[in-house]
């Protein structure tokens, strides 16, 4: 038995280093996590509603949306109808996370454990966020792309920046590439963006970054992630069907200036960064929740930490990963958290304690004693939709209580389609796997055709996925936006199918 | 390890640029919306921080999204079953009922009902008074009642002792000396101990008698020169300066009069409720202290809280009088004018009791205008009435005996108002006559 790390509320930061050198000894030691090193902000409330207006990153572009989700979230904060996060977490190697300073030590600590270890091993290992985003460039990328927006709009205008940032926000869903990666650049095309990017490097020089140890970074590699084609405009060649709307205007659109493009790109490459984290929201937040129970009980075991700290701490934790019923006031879809939490801890549990119908179902689990093992392949490999595909247990639909129902919008009726009963298991884990499946519920919109030679018409076709159409008063504006950057007319073909 | 950074001292704000961006957006819509707030604040705190709802028109970022309504087949797992088993059926609600509820876990939702946030007391100032162009409303000079302050104005060469600024004229006085080359008395002193051994010493040579001669000379020059520069001279003494100062008084008290008979309805009272308010925010802008005083009249006048003026009625016929008795008595009561600003704006719909008006204008002009800062009078006329009384000459009685005063007082104003628009021009107008012209 080890000693308290502390016993009251109140924090500083030589206490923050102690309790995190013992959060690091059990992620590092015992859990076996693989991490970036993290790098902790201690920031106030203002500053996270900041940080939350901006996708949560501690740079961006300025827009006027942002601007949008500061007023809400802070009449919502200064009403006190919404707290804030405990913290943010960024995808960026060092690893920077939020901590707010109203938080007690043992919130601290949870978020800690939760940040630096949960989210920090998932953004590190998993296979989305390996292969791509670019955690060692991101931070470098938004500055510039900060920087290139302020320059415009200083050159051409807020106004028209604006307009090109609006339309190309509109496209945010239909602008990341989700099957393949983007066309490597040629060597000549990537000298040349190198030449840009020193540029930028030389104008932003400080000589003080040379001192510090590791920061240095070979370009090139950060180029690695950025596609480039520099003929743009009718000559490009286009590969049809293209499901990137943003990346095909950017390219191809016969009426966009080179500084619009730039834009288009920005866009793009944001939208690109936070694909994986979308996909992966169930994994991410139950990697990151999984290990902070973990941790904190851990901790509590070895005698670091106070009842009194577990238990607000348990307090804190299981308001986190409530999941209220269908026809509750606060249902609001299945919490990521709980879901999440709940399929890993039930891996924990078949690994450890195994029942018969566990070893029916995994058998390369139950009873193996290999839980470390099975959990990191699985936030190494998967995704949200199949790692509920593989490892959702009967159990965990047990226990929340899940039942599928079908909506065909000529019956008069829903019907339930399973339960969570022997003959319903594997509908319904199909069911819920198929619905984190972005490509099922984010329209597949493409381009087919443009018919450059005449009268310049773009023609997308929405893939509708079971029949679904698009919505018809947000499919309008969003055409308009498309028209926009397009310059000529553009069409929407839905066919039934 | 981590590396731990305290962010807490970095500044704040940075989202300052982005809600500017977004207050331009929706700029049109705000508008709007802190237009039509108006009408349920009260005069006095009506430029404070408040919350506003718009139409989420113009802020709206559109996205393709699918309606599962209009068609096709979807599957949604939901938690916390209790009786359902497989195969139930469930009926849908109603056509329309159904949408807006439950969202899928992965579905984010689009908000489509109205979009609330704060505004600050500058946002919503600027806002207001973006069509008054306010700034040419503060050049303008009001005539105000002077207090005097006392300020520094740097220094003079004449005073009362007790103002001496020893450390400036040390300065000036010491500058002279170097300047006059002032003898030092050590180097007077070294000369008459040197004179002194020469004279206690051996009986004297020639040589000697020669320097005694010249260093006694020396010193009788030096000693004299001493005299006419002296140590502290009249030319080097100053004295702090202090000048009276008019100051703006600081507190003001603004009157509002209005008829509350049955001839006023809801909208003249409005029109009005939104003239105070301007009068307050401006007037609010200019004093630190500012007292709101309601009086309302029908037969009989009688002060009033802000609800009640504003929103019960009374029945009664029109006697103007009574009201500027009223103010009279409570102007002599509590608001002594050497200390106090006082404004007043009277708004009717013109009727009073026959007689009344020449009443009333004895009293404006015997009493009540000798005290005010500024008296401002609007009639509340239906737009057909504008029509008619399309000339400033012609109108009511109390009308034609109120251009009278204003045209014996300089700071009495009269104006016409039928709709709301016209209250923000009849405002500047009102405030731009004073001073520098008026402009557009």
């Amino acid at each position: 038995m080890s000693e308290l790390l502390f016993s009251g509320g109140e924090w500083d930061f030589a206490l923050l280093k102690r309790v995190f050198a013992a959060i690091e000894d059990v992620g590092l030691n015992d859990l076996k996590l693989d991490v970036y090193p993290s790098q902790i902000e201690i920031i106030a409330s203002e500053q996270m509603l900041d940080a939350y207006s901006a996708h949560g990153m501690p740079l961006m572009y300025h827009h006027w949306s942002f601007g949008k989700i500061f007023a809400r979230e802070e009449t919502m904060y200064s009403k006190g109808w919404s707290g804030l996060a405990y913290e943010i977490v960024i995808n960026s190697n060092p690893c920077i996370a939020y901590l707010m300073e109203e938080n007690t030590m043992t919130m601290q600590a949870l978020v800690m454990a939760h940040a630096c270890f949960g989210h920090n091993h998932f953004f590190k290992n998993n296979y989305l966020f390996r292969q791509w985003t670019n955690a060692e460039a991101i931070l470098d990328y938004l500055a510039f792309s900060k920087k290139y927006v302020a320059a415009c709009e200083e050159k051409y205008g807020a106004e028209a920046v604006e307009q090109v940032l609006d339309s190309a926000h509109a496209l945010m869903e239909q602008g990341v590439f989700r099957y393949r990666r983007p066309p490597r650049p040629s060597r000549a095309q990537r000298e040349e963006r190198l030449r840009k990017r020193q540029q930028y490097e030389e104008e932003s020089f400080n000589d003080l970054w040379r001192t510090l140890p590791g920061t240095a970074r070979d370009m090139s590699a950060d180029l690695a992630a950025v596609d480039e084609d520099e003929v743009v405009g009718p000559q490009a060649p286009m590969n049809l069907p293209e499901e990137n709307l943003i990346y095909f205007l950017e390219k191809h659109s016969p009426v966009l200036k080179n500084w619009q493009r730039e834009l288009l790109r920005i866009v793009r490459n944001v939208a690109q960064y936070f694909y994986p984290q979308m996909q992966t929201k169930v994994m991410n937040e139950g990697c990151a929740t999984f290990v902070h129970h973990y941790i904190m009980n851990a901790l509590y075991d070895r005698g670091q930490i106070s009842e009194g700290s577990i238990l607000e701490f348990l307090h804190s934790h299981s308001s986190v990963v409530m999941q209220p019923g269908f026809d509750d006031s606060r249902y609001y879809g299945i919490n990521p958290y709980a879901l999440g939490f709940a399929m890993m801890s039930d891996i924990k549990r078949m690994s450890e304690d195994p029942t018969p119908e566990d070893r029916e179902w995994f058998p390369d689990v139950a009873g193996k004693g290999n839980w470390r093992e099975v959990l990191k392949h699985a936030w190494a490999n998967y995704r949200d939709e199949s790692f509920i595909q593989q490892f959702l247990s009967p159990k965990v639909m047990r226990d929340l209580k899940l039942f599928a129902v079908r909506d065909k919008t000529e019956d008069p009726v829903y019907t339930v389609a399973a339960i969570h009963n022997e003959p319903g298991y594997r509908k319904l884990r199909t069911s819920l796997a198929r619905l984190y499946d972005l490509s099922t519920h984010q329209p597949d919109v493409q381009v087919v055709g443009a018919n450059l030679a005449g009268d310049r018409t773009l023609t997308l076709r929405h893939n509708r996925h079971r029949g679904i159409p698009l919505a018809q008063n947000t499919k309008d504006a969003v055409l308009k936006h498309i028209r926009r950057l397009w310059g000529y007319n553009v069409v929407l073909e839905e066919p039934e199918a | 390890m981590a590396n731990f950074i305290d962010r807490r001292l970095n500044p704040k704000g940075k989202s300052l640029a982005n809600r500017q961006r977004f207050i331009r957006r929706a700029r049109g819509e705000i508008k709007e919306a802190v237009q039509k707030s108006l009408k349920d604040r009260t005069v006095s705190d009506f430029a404070k921080d408040q919350k506003i709802s718009i139409p989420t028109k113009s802020t709206k970022e559109p996205r393709f999204r699918h309606d599962p309504t209009a068609g096709g087949e979807h599957e949604r797992v939901l938690p916390g079953n209790k009786d359902f088993i497989e195969g139930d059926q469930i009926k849908k609600p109603r056509q329309g009922d159904g949408q807006g509820r439950g969202k899928d876990a992965a579905q984010g939702g689009e908000f489509d009902d109205d979009f609330s946030f704060t505004l600050s007391q500058d946002e919503i100032l600027d806002i207001f008074f973006e069509d008054l162009e306010l700034p040419n409303l503060i050049k303008t000079a009001l005539k105000e009642i002077k207090v005097y302050n006392w300020r520094r104005a740097g220094m003079t060469t004449s005073g009362s002792p007790n103002q001496i600024n020893l450390v400036r004229t040390m300065r000036n006085s010491f500058g002279r000396r170097l300047a006059m080359r002032r003898p030092k008395e050590e180097d007077i002193e070294v000369l008459r101990q040197r004179l002194t051994t020469l004279k206690c010493g051996a009986t004297p040579d020639s040589d000697k008698r020669e320097e005694i001669a010249e260093l006694e000379e020396e010193i009788a020059r030096l000693e004299h020169k001493r005299k006419w520069v002296p140590f502290l001279d009249p030319v080097d003494v100053r004295f702090n300066a202090f000048v009276r100062e008019p100051v703006p008084t600081s507190q003001a008290v603004m009157f509002c009069l209005m008829d509350v008979s049955g001839s006023m309805g809801e909208r003249e009272k409005d029109l009005a409720k939104r003239f105070f308010m301007l009068l307050h925010l401006f007037l609010k802008r200019r004093y630190e202290r500012l007292d709101i005083v309601f009086i309302r009249h029908t037969h009989d006048a009688q002060e009033v809280d802000e609800h009640t003026f504003f929103y019960s009625r009374q029945s009664g016929g029109t006697i103007v009088s009574t009201a500027l008795e009223e103010m009279k008595k409570i102007v002599h009561e509590r608001y002594a004018t050497g200390e106090w600003n006082i404004y007043a704006a009277q708004a009717s719909d013109g009727y009073t009791q026959t007689g009344d008006a020449s009443r009333c204008v004895d009293l404006l002009n015997q009493e009540l205008m000798p005290m005010c800062q500024y008296y401002a009078y609007i009639e509340i006329l239906d737009e057909r009435e504008m029509e008619v009384f399309s000339s400033e000459e012609s109108g009511a009685e109390l009308w034609r005996a109120y251009r009278t005063v204003a045209r014996d007082w300089k700071n009495f104003a009269t104006k016409r108002i039928a709709k709301p628009q016209d209250i923000f021009p009849v405002f500047r107008e009102l405030f731009a006559k004073e001073g520098t012209e008026a402009k557009g």
